[in-house]
C-alpha cells in the first residue's frame, strides 16, 4: 500500500524559475493495485517515481509505503521495499557482469549480501526456471555477460531482478520506450504477467496510449505536476486510446489558452 | 641471470599495484591518484616499524592497513562530500606527502640493519636451495623471486574469490552501474569506500615489499605509481585479454611483469633512466588512445 500525502517536489535551476515538478500530489494506492501513469513530456511522471524511490527529495509532504513512513529514508534503504525498472536497459543491469551475477545482486536486494558464493547452484537453478518461464531459451544464457544481450532481453532480466523478492511496490518508468515494437510487446506481456501472478502493487509510466488503455486497474493522467485524471474500475475498462488522445488534446489546448492569456496579460501590464 | 630474476621480483612486487589499480580503475572506473601516496605510505610505515624493531610481517600488514585507510579517505571525500574522483585523490595524496615525511622522519631510511621479509625468506629457503646444488647468490635471489610470486598468486586468488562472493559481486555491480546497485539497495558510497580501501591496501603492500627488497624507503618512491598500474593493466589486457574476472586479474599481474621486462630491456638498450616515467606515461597514453584509432569498441 502506497500513500502520498501532499507530496511536492520543487526544482530551482540557477537563474531559472522554480519548477514544481510534483505539485501537492495526494494519492492512495491500495496493495495489489496496478496503476498506469500517463502524461505529456515534462509533466512530472519521472520525478514522481523518483520521489517515491528516493532519488529525488520531497520539498514537502509525506510518503508512506507498506506501513512505514519512508519520507526520510535513503534510496538504498527504500530499495528494500521497492523494485525498479528504468527506461534505459543499461541503467538497470551491470553490463560487465553475467546474467546470473546480476540476478545474484538482485537476490540480495535490501539485505546484507554476506560472503557466500554469489552464483551458487540453488540460485542457478531458480534463475533458470524463472527466466525460462518468462522467455523460453533465455535460461541457456545465464553465464553470458548481460552487456551482450539485446535491450529487450535486458529489460526482461531487469524485471525479474526487480521482482526476484516480492517488492511492496514495483516502479516502471517507460521501461519499453527504448525497445522496438516487438520487443516492447514481449516486455509488456512479461510485466503484466509478473504483476498479475505476484499480485504486485505497481506504478507504470508509459507513453503508449494503447498500453495505458489496455493495462492496469487504474489510470492516472499527470499534468504540470498534478493529477488531472484518475479513473479505475469499470470507467477505466471502458477507456479507449482515442479517449486518452482526446484528453491530451484538451490539455494541450488549455495550455495554449493559458499561454495566450499570459502573453496578453504581459502585453497589457508589463 | 640474477638481474633477470631481480627484474621479475620487481615486476611481481609492482603487480600488486597493478591489481590495486585494476580494482579502482577497472572495477570502479575511479582514476585513483591516492595510489602514488599510498605506495610510499606502505613503504614508510613498514620501514618505520621495522626500524623500531617490529616483525616484518606485522610491519607490512600495518603498512597495508595504512594504505587502506588512505584509500577509504579518498572514497569518503568523493562519495560523501561530493568531490570529484581525481581531485579527491590529489588531495589525499598531497596530504600523504606530509604524512610520509613525518612517519619516516627524513626523506630516506636504509633498511640494511633490520630483518626484512626477504631476509627472513632467504634465511629459511636459501640454504635448502644451496644444499640442492644451487649457487648461493642465485639461491637467495630465487628465494626472493619465489616468495613474491607466491604472495602475488595468493593475493590474486583472494581477490578472485572475494569478488565472486555476494558482497564482492555487489561491489562490482556498484562500480559498473551505480543506478542498478542503488536500486537494489546497495549504498554505492560505502561500496566505493571498500573498493578503494582494498585497492590502496594492495598498493601499500607493494610499496612495503619494494622498500624491503631494495633495502631502503624513500618518500619519493611512489611517484608515478598510478600510471605504472594503468600501464600494466592495459598491457596485460592487450596480451592476455580480460574475458572473465580470473583472466583479468592474471592479465594485470602479467602486465606488470612484462612491463618491467620491457623497461629493463629499454634501459639496457640505452634509455636514460630519467626518461622512464615519461616513457611509461607515453605507453598509457597510447593504450588509451589506440582503441579509438583502431576502431575497436573495447574499453581501453
Ligand atoms: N534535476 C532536475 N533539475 C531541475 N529541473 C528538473 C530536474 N528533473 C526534472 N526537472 C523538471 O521537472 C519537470 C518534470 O520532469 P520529469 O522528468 O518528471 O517529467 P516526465 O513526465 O517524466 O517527462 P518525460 O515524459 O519526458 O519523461 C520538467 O519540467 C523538468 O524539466
Ligand atoms: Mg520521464
Amino acid at each position: 500500500m502506497l500513500d502520498l500525502d501532499n507530496a511536492t517536489v520543487q526544482f530551482q535551476s540557477p537563474g531559472g524559475p522554480v519548477v514544481r515538478a510534483v505539485d501537492g500530489v495526494s494519492l492512495h494506492v491500495p496493495a495489489g493495485q496496478f496503476v498506469v501513469v500517463i502524461g505529456t513530456n515534462g509533466s512530472g511522471k519521472s520525478t514522481l517515481q523518483g520521489a517515491i524511490a528516493g532519488t529525488v527529495r520531497l520539498s514537502s509532504g509525506h510518503i508512506r509505503l507498506a506501513g512505514h513512513d519512508i519520507t526520510d529514508w535513503s534510496q538504498h534503504a527504500r530499495a528494500g521495499l521497492i523494485g525498479r525498472v528504468f527506461q534505459d536497459p543499461r541503467a538497470g543491469t551491470a553490463g560487465s557482469l553475467t546474467v546470473l551475477e546480476n540476478l545474484a545482486v538482485a537476490a540480495c536486494r535490501g539485505r546484507f549480501p554476506g560472503f557466500g558464493w554469489a552464483t551458487d547452484r540453488r540460485l542457478r537453478e531458480e534463475a533458470a526456471s524463472r527466466l525460462g518461464r518468462i522467455v523460453p531459451g533465455l535460461e541457456q544464457r545465464l553465464e553470458q555477460s548481460i552487456g551482450s544481450m539485446s535491450g529487450g532481453q535486458r529489460q526482461i532480466v531487469t524485471l525479474l531482478m526487480a521482482t526476484w523478492h516480492r517488492p511492496e511496490l514495483l516502479l516502471l518508468d517507460e521501461h519499453t520506450a527504448a525497445l522496438d515494437p516487438a520487443a516492447a510487446d514481449r516486455v509488456v506481456q512479461a510485466t503484466a504477467g509478473l504483476i498479475r501472478e505476484g499480485r504486485l502493487t505497481a506504478l507504470m509510466v508509459t507513453h503508449s496510449l494503447a498500453q495505458a488503455a489496455s493495462l492496469g486497474d487504474r489510470l492516472i493522467l499527470v499534468h504540470r505536476g498534478r493529477i488531472e485524471l484518475d479513473v479505475e474500475g469499470p470507467a477505466k475498462r471502458r477507456l479507449t486510446p482515442d479517449d486518452l488522445a482526446d484528453r491530451f488534446d484538451a490539455l494541450r489546448r488549455a495550455d495554449q489558452l493559458d499561454d495566450a492569456a499570459a502573453r496578453t496579460l504581459a502585453d497589457l501590464y508589463v | 641471470m640474477i638481474t633477470l630474476l631481480s627484474t621479475w621480483t620487481f615486476g611481481l612486487a609492482l603487480a600488486l599495484v597493478a591489481l590495486g589499480v585494476f580494482v579502482s580503475y577497472r572495477l570502479f572506473s575511479f582514476p585513483d591518484i591516492t595510489t602514488d601516496g599510498s605506495f610510499t605510505l606502505g613503504a614508510v610505515v613498514a620501514a618505520g616499524l621495522m626500524v623500531a624493531g617490529h616483525d616484518p610481517v606485522v610491519a607490512t600488514l600495518i603498512g597495508m592497513a595504512a594504505g587502506a585507510a588512505a584509500g577509504a579517505t579518498t572514497a569518503v571525500i568523493h562519495a560523501f562530500l561530493g568531490v570529484e574522483p581525481l581531485l579527491s585523490g590529489i588531495l589525499v595524496s598531497t596530504a600523504l606527502a606530509s604524512v610520509n615525511l613525518v612517519v619516516l622522519g627524513r626523506s630516506n631510511v636504509p633498511l640494511g640493519k633490520v630483518t626484512t621479509l626477504f631476509d627472513a625468506v632467504e634465511r629459511t629457503v636459501g640454504p635448502m636451495l644451496s644444499r640442492a646444488g644451487v649457487d648461493r647468490t642465485l639461491a637467495g635471489e630465487l628465494a626472493r623471486t619465489g616468495f613474491v610470486l607466491l604472495v602475488v598468486a595468493f593475493v590474486a586468488t583472494v581477490l578472485y574469490v572475494f569478488f565472486r562472493t555476494r558482497l564482492g559481486t555487489a561491489m562490482r555491480a556498484g562500480g559498473d552501474t551505480p543506478t542498478m546497485a542503488r536500486a537494489l539497495g546497495r549504498d554505492t558510497g560505502l561500496l566505493t569506500v571498500g573498493g578503494l580501501a582494498i585497492s590502496n591496501a594492495l598498493t601499500a603492500a607493494a610499496g612495503s615489499l619494494v622498500a624491503q627488497y631494495q633495502g631502503f624507503a624513500d618518500v619519493q618512491m611512489g611517484i608515478g605509481m598510478v600510471v605504472w598500474g594503468m600501464a600494466s593493466v592495459f598491457l596485460g589486457n592487450a596480451l592476455v585479454g580480460a574475458a572473465g574476472l580470473g583472466t583479468a586479474l592474471a592479465a594485470a599481474a602479467a602486465g606488470s611483469v612484462t612491463f618491467r621486462l620491457l623497461v629493463a630491456t629499454a634501459l639496457r638498450a640505452g634509455l636514460h633512466p630519467d626518461w622512464l616515467k615519461a616513457a611509461t606515461a607515453a605507453v598509457v597514453l597510447a593504450a588509451l588512445v589506440a582503441p579509438r584509432f583502431l576502431g575497436s569498441r573495447r574499453k581501453p
